[in-house]
């Protein structure tokens, strides 16, 4: 029977911390490290499937336009091309995170320049990408196209979403001994992940089978099922390695669906891969943000009220709208509050979820607001923080769980050596290069979603983990790898674990940072489940069981696990309920970000110097990959804070940097050799080992650090992102 | 059709392709040869960084059939996950990747770069060209900087070649 644990109450029980083998925490290297850097993994395109042919996407010339016909026979006699499909089903943009359902389709109507309106296949890849640029499409353009979405009309249901309107802010702004009202921008964004989306579809009759790049295997199943109009049951999609996603491959895109189509008619493999350009043109982008934040204080420091409101923006139909404010809600005291987004619709691609969605910028212009503020009240910007931090939520009056923030400001601050900074900006200078230094508060919320997995303890005594979980970099195989093999005393050399198959259990799916808690209970519990089952046959309780090395011992037996299953194989389900804990208390992760970054005063360059997180994610389950995924985060601050900015053109809603020479994400030369810092911390109240999500955290602040050295380093305040050369330049003379 | 013979990975192998096929595509939809990764097909990215002739090149912005005759190697031909070259293990040790899609063409640029710093060439920020370029991070990272990593491993990609490069000398 599935053990199913529903999250109703904190788990005490610190069970992980007990068991003997000693690999969950620990640095241990990636089972599926050799098979990376060896070439030998599989990601989508690159399974061998026999027969397949390629496909190629046509994107709109057109921003809003009815397509009244396309040239499909003259590009059918063109070498090689086998089919050109402009079928209803296609779709307009990819499904939002855990859709579970399709996405706006259709080829008729163009909402955005760039979205996707016919496939052309053939033979091989060259003459399909041909056969694409050939195609000529017929359009009656519309004129109804809105662009830009700071003078876009807001309708009434697209405003204040999220809103909370708490005590009269005008009022306390205009008692308060120090308060702050400015307006900050940050542009869109690409998740820009290695891998481009890519789907190869084959159909054994009705079955179709897809392996593609996807991170919610669950939802993603449900979702091509749906747009192709067949029963889920008969979809299975295979994702065991994806490189990398950040939001962008959580829901179906159009190359899968397109793929599916084509496979089916054609009666052969389809694979159909996009282009970096169409990577850019039609996945999805982090919304650009207008935000305004109002804070006051009293004279000791302590907030009385907080405003931050957003402009957003997305496509029409689309029910994603970034959710700027989420850690605003609950970060800092002040009983005075005005929170609330505004969604734009506009001819732009689609908006959806990019790695941090909410707190990426949102903690990055509250981050300068707080900055900006503490130093009006004189105040270190360390101890402003500190004195707001809030007893309880301070909208729902309920306590936290566990929280250090207070522990990982100081443990920064000591380690990064804060006390010795200039306060005073502008002062420290070596040749031409201005030197400050900088620092933010890291906030993101924390949640737990439901996950099953299966554990089977083969007859030689080896495990094999089975769910449909994903790894797309975040360390999945590491983790569950890790959380098996203590909890069934196995090294981790004799447990297999295999993920990205909806024929396995389904699991939570990697978004929002809660696929390491969630998948990770779930085996977790599985484990329990089998344990359990030894102690059965032991006739002893599975609280006193302890298994290392293959070895059971229970009071004074001792068993080998192969001797004991006896030519058996044994199975355990585990399953895995949000439950009452995420109501009753307020579940966040935190940290500090400390930076120095030198400014060069002729030319206008930043170069970041040092950067240092420290964070608190309650249990961490390897420390390796836990780090890496905080460099992530650092690395994407110091891409927003200094480089990164898709420029849509607002006469067309077209994005004139398409591609990774435009759209500049860091490369190693712009990053130090940064420091993360992980504090020790269980959570019983996140989940049942004790884990929360950290993939998020250290992006979301982590800007705001950058641009508040910068100040100090300059005098320049910087609320217009990136802080790219020619602000620093044009900031110097003013 | 363009036949084409090439030495790969210390064989000798032949394709019959599309004139246009980049000598990426060749590897990966006509030799089976899938350890080369496309990130952009542009050249920005650097996933699909092979050796001709011993020197790193960008394999999609060169034709197969200008190859006729040459020298590739892949990361194939580096290790095996049995038999890991150096690098490689320096990588899995360090966490020098995460996805492991910018991976390949990261440990190809790293075994090239290391070869020309051995043969004494200059990078941007040496300070002084008429000696030896140390192997610093500065280097390392500098000559790293045509390898996009967007999971960001770039910490630990410079640890990894940093402690492989000392292993070897
Ligand atoms: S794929 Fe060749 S440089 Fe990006
Ligand atoms: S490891 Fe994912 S892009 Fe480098």
């Amino acid at each position: 029977m599935t053990n199913k644990f529903e999250m109703n109450d904190p788990v005490a029980d610190l069970k992980l911390d007990r068991m003997k083998q000693g690999l969950v925490g620990s640095p241990m290297d990636r089972p599926d490290g050799k098979m990376k850097v060896s070439g030998q993994a599989t990601y989508a395109h690159e399974w061998d499937v026999p027969g397949r042919v390629y496909g190629f996407l046509v994107r709109s010339r057109h921003p809003r336009a009815r397509v009244t016909g396309i040239n499909r026979d003259a590009v059918m006699q063109m070498p090689g091309i086998l089919g050109v499909y402009d079928d209803k089903r296609l779709l307009r943009n990819p499904a939002q995170g855990m859709a579970d359902e399709a996405p706006v389709q259709g080829t008729e109507e163009v909402f955005y320049l760039g979205q996707p309106i016919a496939l052309v296949v053939a033979e091989t890849f060259e003459q399909a990408r041909h056969g694409a640029e050939a195609l000529e499409v017929s359009y009656t353009t519309l004129d109804d196209g809105v662009f830009d979405p700071e003078t876009a009309n807001i309708a009434d249901d697209d405003r204040g979403r999220k809103a909370l309107d708490q005590g009269d802010i005008e009022t306390a702004m205009a008692q308060a001994e120090f308060s702050l009202d400015e307006t900050y921008r940050t542009p869109g964004h690409n998740s820009a992940a290695m891998e481009p989306h890519c789907s190869i579809a084959e159909w054994d009759g009705d079955q179709l089978t897809l392996r593609g790049s996807y991170q919610m295997l669950k939802f993603n199943r449900n979702e091509l099922a749906d747009s192709l109009g067949i029963d889920p049951a008969n979809v299975r999609i295979l994702s065991p390695y994806i490189g990398g996603g950040f939001g962008s491959k959580l829901g179906i895109a159009p190359e899968a669906v397109s793929a599916a189509i084509a496979a089916k008619d054609l009666g052969r493999p389809v694979c159909v891969t996009l282009a970096r350009q169409q990577v850019f043109d039609m996945v999805m982008r982090r919304s650009e943000t207008r935000q305004r934040v109002r804070l006051a204080c009293d004279q000791s420091g302590k907030l009385t009220a907080i405003g931050h409101e957003a402009l957003v923006s997305n496509l029409p139909g689309e029910t994603f709208s970034e959710p700027v404010v989420q850690a605003t809600h609950f970060l800092y005291g002040g009983a005075t509050r005005r929170l609330g987004i505004d969604v734009a619709r506009v001819n732009r691609m689609c908006a959806g979820s990019v790695r941090g969605p909410g707190e990426a910028v949102g903690m990055q212009a509250l981050e300068n607001a707080m900055d900006e503020l503490a130093e009006r009240a004189g105040i270190d910007p360390v101890e402003f923080r500190k004195r707001n931090i809030p007893e309880e939520h301070p909208e729902k009056g309920i306590p936290y769980s566990t929280r250090k923030l207070h522990e990982a400001l100081d443990e920064g601050a000591k380690r990064f050596g804060w006390e010795k900074r200039s306060a005073e900006p502008a002062k420290v200078r070596e040749g031409e290069w201005l030197i400050g230094t900088g620092m933010a508060t890291a906030a993101r919320v924390n949640m737990l979603q439901e996950s099953q997995a299966r554990v089977t303890l083969t007859a030689e005594g080896k495990a094999v983990v089975e769910t449909d979980m994903t790894d797309i970099g975040t360390g999945t195989y590491a983790i569950l790898t890790q959380i098996s093999g203590d909890m069934l005393g196995l090294p981790p050399e004799n447990v297999e674990t295999r993920l990205g198959d909806t024929d396995f259990p389904p699991a939570s799916g990697s978004g929002g940072s809660f696929g390491a808690s969630s998948s990770g209970s779930a085996v977790f519990l599985a484990c329990e489940d089998i344990r359990k089952q030894i102690a059965e046959k032991l006739q002893a309780d599975e609280a006193d069981l302890d298994l290392e090395n293959g070895e059971v011992n229970a009071g004074d037996q001792t068993h080998k696990l192969s001797d004991l299953l006896n030519g058996k194989p044994m199975t355990g389900e585990g399953h895995v309920v949000p439950g009452k804990t995420g109501e009753a208390v307020s579940q966040g992760t935190y940290g500090a970000f400390f930076v120095e970054v030198a400014v060069n005063s002729t030319t206008g360059e930043t170069r970041v110097r040092r950067m240092q997180g420290t964070f608190d994610a309650g249990r961490i389950l390897n420390e390796k990959t836990a780090t890496s995924q905080c460099y992530g985060g650092m690395v994407w601050g110091i891409g927003i804070a200094l480089t990164e900015e898709l420029m849509f053109d607002n006469r067309d809603g077209h994005i004139a940097n398409r591609d990774l020479a435009e759209y500049h994400v860091p490369v190693n030369l712009d990053v130090p050799d940064i420091e993360v810092h992980l504090l020790k911390e269980r959570d019983p109240w996140a989940s049942p080992i004790q884990s929360k999500g950290i993939g998020e955290l250290s992006i979301c602040g982590a800007a705001a650090a950058i641009t508040n050295a910068m100040y100090n380093a300059t005098g320049i305040r910087f609320r217009d992102y990136p802080a790219t050369l020619d602000k620093v330049i044009s900031g110097m003379a003013d | 059709m363009q036949k084409t013979e090439l030495t790969i990975n210390r064989k000798k192998r032949s394709i019959e392709a599309d004139p246009r096929t980049t000598l990426l595509d060749a590897l990966r939809h006509h030799l089976d040869l899938t350890g080369t990764k496309k990130g952009c097909d542009h050249g920005q990215c650097g996933a699909c960084t092979v050796l001709g002739n011993g020197r790193r090149i960008n394999s999609c912005l060169t034709l197969a059939c200008m190859h006729d005759g040459d020298e590739i190697t892949t990361i194939e031909g580096l290790g095996t996950p049995d038999d890991l070259s150096p690098l490689q293990a320096a990588f899995v040790r360090h966490d020098g990747y995460q996805c492991g899609y910018c991976t390949p063409g990261q440990i190809c640029s790293a075994t090239a770069m290391l070869q020309e710093v051995a043969e004494g060439w200059p990078s941007n920020v040496t300070e002084d060209v008429e000696v030896a370029p140390p192997l610093s991070r500065e280097e390392i990272a500098e000559r790293m900087s045509g390898n996009i990593c967007r999971c960001s491993a770039y910490p630990n990609i410079v640890k990894a070649i940093l402690e492989a490069a000392e292993a070897d000398q």
